[in-house]
């Protein structure tokens, strides 16, 4: 598969330890950490937000000198915070993630993510999981080449994030795209190809979902251990 | 291409236009019996009346739109976030403490002033600060800056600085000259041109910092140009016809409603309902009984307060749903 991203070298001081990324074309990968391990962080760097050192090329594209419009078909960043104060409808924000207008890719995208209701509505005045959403639509607009979403699937009941689940898959298949996703909740990687691991900002794992959940780097980094039943905290952690 | 906007200039040049003719009487009677005076009374005391009404209503529309969209916060404007208050603190220090005559100096103390209490309210609410944060410090600044004012004019040399000065602190465009108009205008609208450059920015700002630096914006570096931009245009003004309240905090609103809500776009539209209430506001001014002035300042305020109220229960309402 055609490499979309390749990160070297990149750093952030005091919150991201000098890291290489790389991320192929249809590919989902979860990264997982407990708080404060730096998965905003590593995403913010690659959107080219922050960065003290490295290099991030999109595409064999250098993000740091491409032009706003460019960016937008290179990379869409979507941050952890929902909150929007102006009263945006929920189509104009959809539209903000092009670089030229483009009806069709809005009404597919609200049709997807089931925003017919609520189009025409001032974003201010929707719930957290609908302007979810619709900032989830307006990240997926350009069709990105590279989608760096920051919990994604806080904030939405059960139907939702395996929806969104769906339609990262798809989209990432349909335009190539390489998805990185940071995550919460540990179930929810099984549904990625691929999980990162972050502690203290460093990667310290990087393997099949699988394999993370049962990986000892895991338990350690989040001081927990798998049961029957599902999780449970590490006796002396 | 918002469409009510050729309605809103049609009506900014018919408006103008009044401006200039109104009071009708007097210049008709003088046309009759000198038409060169009338030319002259047109000519240097009304168009420059007009052209200051219409610019300044323009600068505070835009420039409260800007710093609306800069601050996440439909409260921000430039008189609630002291930059008028300090505009008019550097204009006097440089008139009445520094000696300073020729108005481009002048204009840069305004400017100075207006600078100085922007970054002084960055420091102490910084940009993404909560509408109350904002407002207080807004206020805080304001007053220290208005009591400074005073305290100049009080201590100036000159025993008239008070009374000399009562006019303009209140915001006026009565006996303004040509090259006064002039002075305050070409530098407003050379920052105003800038500023509508940034819209786009702006409105991409509206889905945060993080998406606005994320597609190349610089989020930091554009709330340095817009404030910095900011003081040219305000200072300029002040500096020439005192500091005016609430227009740059009304014309954003109403501007905001014609563009669905997008700060950026927001910009344009409310630098022409800034001027149109601005003109509106000198036209009411001329209804006064004859000999008698009241700065129009006064008719803005009044305008204003109410409206600023209705927006901030609107704002509580909001939040309480």
């Amino acid at each position: 598969m055609t490499s979309v991203l390749e990160a070297r070298a990149m750093t952030l001081e005091g919150r991201l330890n000098p890291t290489e990324l790389h991320c192929r074309a249809g590919e989902m990968v979860a990264v997982i950490g407990p708080n404060g391990a730096g998965k905003t962080s590593l995403l913010r760097a690659i959107a080219g937000i922050e960065l003290s050192g490295g290099q991030v090329r999109i595409c064999g594209e250098e993000v740091a000198q491409s032009a706003p419009a460019r960016r937008m078909r290179l990379l869409s960043f979507l941050p952890a915070t929902r909150s929007l104060i102006w009263p945006i409808t929920a189509r104009d924000v959809i539209a903000l993630g092009f670089p030229s207008p483009n009806a069709g890719r809005i009404d597919e995208l609200v049709e997807v993510l089931e925003l017919q209701q609520l189009a025409e509505r001032p974003v201010n005045h929707l719930s957290t999981g609908e302007r979810s959403r619709v900032l989830l639509a307006r990240a997926l607009a350009a069709r990105p080449k590279l989608l760096l979403l920051d919990e994604p699937l806080s904030n939405l009941d059960p139907y939702w994030v395996l929806k969104t689940l769906e339609i990262l898959r798809i989209e990432a298949k349909a335009n190539g795209s390489a998805v990185l996703t940071s995550v919460h909740d540990l179930n929810q990687i099984i549904a990625f190809d691929r999980a990162i691991l972050l502690n203290q900002g460093r990667v310290v794992a990087d393997s099949e979902p699988g394999e993370m959940l049962a990986s000892t780097a895991l338990a350690e980094a989040f001081r927990i251990e798998k049961v029957s039943s599902g999780w449970r905290i590490r006796e002396g952690a | 291409m918002i469409r009510s906007l050729p309605l809103l200039l049609i009506a900014l040049a018919l408006l103008a236009a009044l401006s200039l003719l109104v009071p009708l009487g007097s210049l008709i009677e003088l046309r009759r019996t000198d038409p060169n005076l009338a030319w002259q009374l047109i000519e240097e005391l009304r168009l420059p009346r007009t052209l200051l009404a219409l610019g300044y209503g323009a600068v505070l529309g835009l420039t409260g739109a800007a710093l609306q969209a800069t601050f996440a916060n439909p409260l921000a404007s430039p008189d609630i976030t002291g930059s008028s208050s300090g505009a008019a603190f550097g204009a006097v220090a440089g008139a009445y403490w520094l000696g300073i005559t020729g108005p481009l100096a002048l204009a840069a103390c305004g400017a100075m002033g207006a600078a100085v209490a922007l970054c002084g309210l960055l420091l102490v609410a910084g940009r993404r600060s909560e509408t109350a944060t904002l407002l207080l410090a807004g206020v805080a600044i304001a007053l220290a800056a208005g009591a400074g004012t005073s305290l100049l004019l009080a201590l100036a040399p000159s025993p008239f600085a008070f009374y000399d000065s009562f006019e303009w602190l209140m915001g006026s465009f009565v006996d303004r000259s040509m090259p006064q108009a002039v002075t305050a205008l070409i530098p407003a609208a050379i920052a105003c041109v800038v500023l509508v450059s940034r819209g786009p920015a702006l409105d991409m700002m509206a889905l945060g910092d993080d998406v606005a630096a994320s597609v190349g914006y610089r989020p930091r570096r554009l709330a340095v140009e817009v404030v910095a931009l900011n003081a040219i245009a305000v200072g300029a003004c002040v500096s020439v016809c005192g500091a005016i309240a609430f227009v740059g905090l009304i014309a954003p609103y109403a501007a905001r409603s014609l563009t669905r809500g997008h700060p950026g776009r927001a910009l344009v539209p409310a630098a022409v309902i800034g001027a149109l209430l601005l003109l509106l506001a000198d036209l009411l001014v001329r209804l006064a009984p004859a000999g008698r002035t009241i700065p129009v300042g006064v008719i803005t305020t009044a305008i204003g307060t109410p409206l600023f109220i209705w927006i901030v229960v609107r704002m509580r309402r909001a939040v309480a749903a």
